[in-house]
């Protein structure tokens, strides 16, 4: 606070009642953000940021926003959060799973300030949660990584073996399996979400064991990197990569947040904010693909966007029966389709994975 | 089923940033300073490197760039800790938290940009692979056979008798603290350099801290840490190997072994300096002290 503004708000005084109420209508509302990353990390919190800057530039003066960067999953989170809350921030955006707990701790001292969670599952009175269905964009580039193989052999880089990346493994292999029978694929587990050096041995381990498409469900380009010196091809995950383009970079999944943010920022304007649970996809523009580079075939291209387009508009489910476990029990029968339940404790591969699944 | 020889090239590479590190580090520990900023080199000379490489076009002038980054910020170690006498471990821990910071400050303009890509040495292994193989005789040879490398031995077993024959105890460990920059920012560089192609904030997650632990575990010798650095290298690769092959092993057992084989290993050493007549060399005498003439 300025000297001005100390000023006119000692001024305001003995008019609280009736002037406090007026300058709250010309006030912007001011918004919070927390990164677990900073925001170059080209990946997951650039993102982020990218929406949140949307979101501004949708708004304009009306609203004013405040982010954190780099902040730790865990107790500093909660310190984060809670100098939001103090700061006058009455919607905070808390963009990591980690920060769960910190965020329905915090949000119990703050009945009045509403908070929105990313990919978490608690929710409160004041406290929504949101994440994006990233499974079907997996599913697009399956089908892409099952027609550019050669050796019939594509990799994966998994990350945790959380339902998240199991959903990833699972749709890609599903739709690389649809265009190409004899596809096989090799998991590897980083155990980190970004360790670059690690990406690039597991990516290296890969395509010594005979891969020539490599997915991720890890942030960094290293893989990317070590695809190009095999020659093989590779996919951008979470942001573009697009200087990894036109190969190995061939297409990519890209996390888009700014609808969701310019949507709930809208709903705390007109005073429509309720707790929510979302979990949008590429219908609602919240997953994309990118760019399909020309190193693809023209009707790989076309096969892939066609089926891009059926997801979009709801006429296909990735997950559609009928549907195996590994274990060759049954899952789900002819036409059926996974509920969200089952997607969001997804703890099992699909009937033709070989590869171990950690519990 | 898996090829021996494919795993031997892949933990070569793998081996690399650490191997650089820990040599550094060897010769540091060796003079009798512990620098625990090995990570902030590091990342240092992954910064430095990644903006020199692709400014000039050319990996190795990044990598010179690196060893002289590394060199750079390991003199603020050495000024706090040999001219100001400050405490080795708080100083070495402020140099890796230093330098993380003002990496990743320096290199919010060079994110999401790609460094020139690099001509591989002989049999198809990169150049520095090979300069770090070759560090791993001249390093043993300087400790073990050259005049300088017994006076650097000297001032670390006991500084103050170092003094009293004449040697100039700060100027020997500042020139050590130098070399180990210099060799961490090496290592640093091959990550963004040969390894990613690319500036990420964090990137070298945590391998200074590996490059330290492989010094005890070498016992403070040369060929002991590129012993340890193939170890824990060849374990790391193998794991991944191993799942990549879909070999039916439990993926923790897998993720667990580098730290499981140093632990034994580190078990192994101290038996045998219990049991041996020939016990083995343990730390520098004056390792982490600092020193003082007029004490």
């Amino acid at each position: 606070m300025n000297r001005r503004e100390l000023l006119v708000s000692v001024a305001a005084l003995p008019a609280i009642g009736l002037a406090a109420p007026a300058l709250a209508q010309t006030e912007p509302l001011k918004v919070g953000f927390i990164y677990v990353g900073p925001v170059g990390d080209g990946g997951w919190t650039y993102q982020h940021d990218q929406a949140r800057q949307a979101m501004v530039a949708e708004y304009g003066d009306k609203v004013e926003t405040t982010f954190i960067e780099s902040v730790p999953e865990g107790a500093d989170a909660e310190r984060a959060l809670t100098q939001l809350a103090l700061a006058g921030n009455k919607l905070i955006f808390a963009t990591s799973f980690g920060y769960m707990d910190a965020v329905m701790n915090v949000a119990a001292k703050f009945p009045d300030v509403k908070f929105e969670h990313a990919t978490g599952y608690k929710r409160a009175e004041n406290v929504a949660t949101y994440d994006a269905r990233f499974y079907e964009g997996r599913a697009v580039i399956g089908t892409i990584a099952g027609r550019m193989t050669r050796s019939n052999k594509i990799g994966y880089i998994g990350s945790f073996p959380i339902p998240e990346v199991v959903q990833g493994i699972n749709s890609s292999y599903i739709h690389a399996r649809k265009v190409n029978p004899d596809v096989e694929i090799k998991v590897v587990w980083a155990y980190s979400w970004f360790d670059p050096a690690k990406e690039a041995d597991a990516a290296a381990a890969l395509i010594a064991e005979g891969v020539d498409v490599i997915l991720q469900h890890t942030d960094s380009t290293a893989p990317l990197a070590k695809a190009q010196e095999a020659g093989a091809i590779g996919f951008g995950q979470a942001s573009d990569m697009a200087n990894f383009k036109p190969t190995p970079r061939v297409s990519s999944i890209i996390d888009n947040w700014a609808p969701y943010y310019i949507e709930r920022v809208g709903a705390m304007l007109d005073g429509t904010w309720e707790s929510t649970a979302t979990w949008a996809g590429i219908g609602d523009g919240e997953v994309e693909i990118g760019e399909i580079t020309d190193a693809v075939p023209a009707e790989v291209k076309q096969e892939a966007l066609a089926l891009k387009d059926k997801i979009a508009s709801g006429e296909y489910h990735p997950f559609t029966g009928p549907l195996n476990k590994a274990d060759g029990s049954a899952w789900l029968a002819d036409g059926e389709t996974a509920t969200d339940e089952e997607l969001s404790g997804m703890d099992f591969f699909v009937e033709g994975i070989t590869a171990e699944l950690p519990q | 089923m898996i090829d021996p020889l494919s795993v031997f090239l892949l933990l070569l590479a793998a081996a690399t940033p650490i191997l650089f590190a820990a040599l550094g580090e060897l010769v540091v520990e060796r003079a009798g300073v512990l620098n625990l900023g090995v990570e902030g080199m590091m990342i240092t000379g992954a910064l430095a490197g990644f903006a020199a490489a692709y400014v000039t076009g050319s990996p190795f002038a990044g990598f010179l760039a690196a060893a002289l980054a590394g060199a750079a910020i390991a003199m603020l170690f050495a000024a706090l800790t040999q001219i100001l006498l400050a405490n080795q471990v708080a100083s070495g821990l402020a140099l890796t938290l230093f330098g993380l910071g003002l990496a990743a400050l320096f290199g919010k303009p060079l994110e999401g940009i790609k460094a020139p890509a690099m001509m591989p040495g002989p049999l198809r292994i990169n150049w520095i692979v090979w300069l770090g193989l070759v560090m791993v005789p001249l390093v043993w040879w300087f400790l073990n056979r050259s005049r300088t490398g017994l006076i650097l031995r000297g001032v670390g077993e006991n500084h103050d008798a170092a003094h009293a024959l004449g040697y100039p105890v700060h100027a020997i460990r500042i020139a050590a603290i130098g070399f180990g920059g210099a060799m961490a920012g090496v290592g640093g560089a091959f990550i963004s350099i040969a390894t990613v192609l690319q500036w990420t904030e964090g990137m070298t997650a945590g391998a200074g801290w590996i490059a330290l632990a492989i010094v005890v575990f070498s016992n403070w010798t040369a060929p002991g840490v590129l012993a340890g650095a193939w170890l824990f290298g060849g374990v790391t690769v193998l794991q991944l190997r191993l799942q990549a092959a879909g070999i039916r092993v439990p993926v923790q057992l897998l993720s667990m072994a580098p730290y499981l084989a140093t632990i034994i290993v580190l078990v192994l050493i101290s038996a045998r300096q219990k049991y041996s007549r020939r016990a083995g060399r343990a730390a520098p005498g004056s390792l982490g002290q600092n020193f003082h003439a007029l004490r």
